[in-house]
């Protein structure tokens, strides 16, 4: 009954706030619609530069297969590889292919000739994807020009699995989901109670009989309320947008969502603790999510990080849930399948939530 | 109704209450009357159970500050010095908001606030954060009120009101006084000192006396004289070189002045009489 009084009151303070309503309004739509096309890997566009020191009709047939891809923009044609570092330097070009003299000789001959790629790694990523697509249209060219000799070659063909078109969008939307979650469920109710200390509100509640729990609670369930309202509407613009549905159940998604919103929230409550203004909880905050989204796998993934990242990401409930939401979006993994997720996610919810039980000074 | 023994608390290095004693009967008003950073609020905060002593005891209608402060919460009402209540929610919502709190409703307890509420309730539907000054007071006075507290404790009330707003605001006390309400108020103004049945008068966290404002005025020791020149800071500096001026101030228009002895000398241009003490003639006199 008190408690239905105590919500009242929050939900008509966030829905006063014209800053907060804009924020979980437009953060979801901005997150769904715009980062989708902006957190995206996938590299095009790469301004290429040729080194031809054959002048063959092979290596001019190269030369017109590469742009052909889609990836590359062949933006010049020097005559020495000096001239073409040149380019890469005015950051005209990205990458350098060089084709060797008696290029075309040697493969007529059928014998084996080698290129030389140069990529611009200022960028490691880029240089990473360049380097990669060049040898991949490399290997098709040279499977071309040996199945027109009548030579065995081993031709492959990678079967990307639950995401068959490396889709870099299908795989970066249950990520951003959690994001939102971690700023709607994480942040805002904690700046909201440290708000309440700042304006010196608390003040005023600390002297009534209301219990302190009881009022934590109403701050904390208008909020997991939107967060998973949120959840919600992402969903379905998840599948209206992008077709993208996930392949397990739905109860499985919430049941886990729920886990990772208590989590997050207890973890907000702990730093609300231990600030005295809003400033000092938004910058703490900010510190560790920018720290757990780094290290969470959502941009890069865990399995290439240091060894010792690597053991710290172990307490990263981030990185638990979104293992989860991943799973349960592009493989339909089930409960059954997440149960060591579910186990640490609930281990470090457990955690959070007693450590701010503990540090809410009781009286 | 209110007992305070001993009470004693620092922060680090600073000790904000020094072995604080007095007591304060039931249905009276009680005044702290201190400059700022004499102590008034953290003693405040231990007396509404938001802060622990370092020793000492309190006791508010009987319950102890430290072990009965749940029961504390239920009959006391408190109005912080700085405005607190919800500046995004309206009058009325304020109000409701705190009489749910304490398990009530503004109609039960209406006649106890009516008074007060009704000069703001033509307001009722606007946010509590446009409010003026003199009407927040008004407010906070009515949401501290709503659960019909034994006593009611309310710090520096009058600080940043209007005269006329003040002198309301005291007679609004009275009023309370009547229905039997412990009133504890602390001030930073002297004037107000006389409004209340007794008062305590607090600097550095020591209380210099305490005592109704009549006992304490008679209590004056020394006779006090009110000298009047054309300037008064070049008077002052003049009589603080005479060895017959034992103590001497500005006060108001002109200077208060005790002799030693009571041997009054004659100063040429300057008028001299007789005048009776006040409260602020009293606390400096304590402060020495």
């Amino acid at each position: 009954m008190l408690l239905r009084y105590l919500l009242e009151k929050e939900f008509k303070q966030i829905r006063r706030n014209p800053f907060l309503l804009r924020l979980i309004v437009a953060y979801p739509i901005l997150v769904m619609l715009v980062f989708p096309w902006v957190a995206n890997l996938e590299v095009k566009d790469i301004n290429l530069c040729i080194v031809d020191n054959d002048h063959s009709s092979y290596s001019l047939r190269l030369a017109e297969q590469i742009p052909a891809s889609g990836y590359f923009h062949l933006a010049a044609v020097a005559l020495t590889y000096d001239k073409a570092i040149e380019y890469i330097k005015q950051n005209k070009s990205d990458v350098i292919l060089e084709i060797p003299m008696d290029f075309e000789k040697a493969l007529m001959r059928g014998e084996s000739t080698t290129v030389m790629i140069s990529p611009n790694s200022v960028n490691g990523t880029k240089g990473l994807f360049a380097a990669n697509y060049l040898t991949q249209i490399l290997s098709d060219f040279s499977v071309d020009i040996s199945e027109k000799q009548l030579q065995g070659a081993i031709e492959i063909i990678p079967q990307y699995r639950y995401n068959p078109y490396l889709n870099y969008k299908t795989f970066i939307i249950p990520a951003l989901m959690v994001i939102l979650l971690t700023v709607i469920c994480g942040f805002l109710p904690a700046l909201n109670i440290v708000g309440e200390k700042e304006k010196g509100t608390i003040e005023q509640i600390n002297v009534t009989p209301l219990k302190k729990s009881l009022f934590i609670l109403s701050k904390l369930i208008p909020y997991w309320m939107i967060g998973l309202f949120i959840l919600t509407v992402c969903f379905g613009l998840a599948a209206l947008i992008y077709g993208l549905i996930p392949a397990g159940s739905f109860f499985t998604i919430y049941l886990f969502a729920i886990l990772f919103i208590i989590t997050y929230s207890a973890f907000g409550l702990v730093i609300s603790n231990y600030s005295a203004t809003m400033q000092q909880a938004m910058f703490v905050m900010f510190f560790f999510t920018i720290v757990m989204l780094l290290m969470c796998g959502t941009f890069t993934p865990i399995k290439s990080m240091p060894h010792w990242a690597q053991t710290i990401t172990y307490a990263n409930p981030l990185r638990y849930f979104i293992e989860a939401m991943r799973a349960i979006y592009l493989k339909g993994s089930g409960f059954t399948d997440l149960h060591t997720q579910f186990l640490v996610l609930t281990g470090i919810a457990g955690l959070f939530s007693l450590w701010a039980v503990l540090s809410y000074k009781k009286r | 109704m209110i007992t305070v023994e001993n009470l004693t608390k620092s922060y680090g290095e600073v000790e904000a209450l020094k072995d604080i004693s007095f007591h304060i009967d039931a249905g009276k008003i009680f005044g702290i009357i201190g400059p700022d950073g004499a102590g008034k609020t953290t003693l405040f905060r231990i007396l509404t159970t938001l802060m622990m002593a370092d020793s000492g005891q309190a006791t508010v209608d009987g319950l102890d500050v430290v072990k009965d402060f749940a029961r504390i919460r239920h009959c006391i009402g408190y109005m912080p010095g700085r405005f607190s209540l919800y500046q995004d929610l309206t009058v009325e919502e304020n109000l409701h908001f705190y009489a749910s709190v304490f398990n009530t409703s503004i109609k039960e307890n209406y006649y106890l606030v009516q008074d007060i509420y009704k000069q703001i309730e033509p307001f009722k539907k606007r946010r509590a954060g446009d409010l003026s000054g003199g009407m927040k007071q008004k407010l906070a006075l009515s949401c501290a009120l709503i659960h019909r507290p034994k006593a009611l404790m309310l710090d520096e009330p009058t600080t940043g009101v209007d005269p006329v707003s003040r002198k309301e605001f005291w007679s609004m006390l009275q009023r309370l006084k009547e229905q039997g309400i412990t009133i504890l108020v602390s001030t930073p103004y002297m004037d107000e000192a006389t409004k209340c049945d007794h008062i305590a008068l607090m600097q550095k966290g020591r209380l210099l006396s305490v005592d109704t404002p009549e006992r304490i005025v008679a209590a004056y020791p020394d006779v006090l004289y009110a000298v009047t020149g054309d300037n008064n800071y070049r008077l002052l500096c003049k009589l603080k070189e005479n060895k017959e001026v034992k103590m001497c101030y500005i006060s108001g228009e002109s200077l208060r002045v005790i002799f030693h002895k009571n041997n009054v000398p004659a100063i040429e241009g300057v008028e001299i009489r007789q005048v009776a003490p006040t409260i602020e003639d009293c606390f400096i006199q304590l402060m020495q």
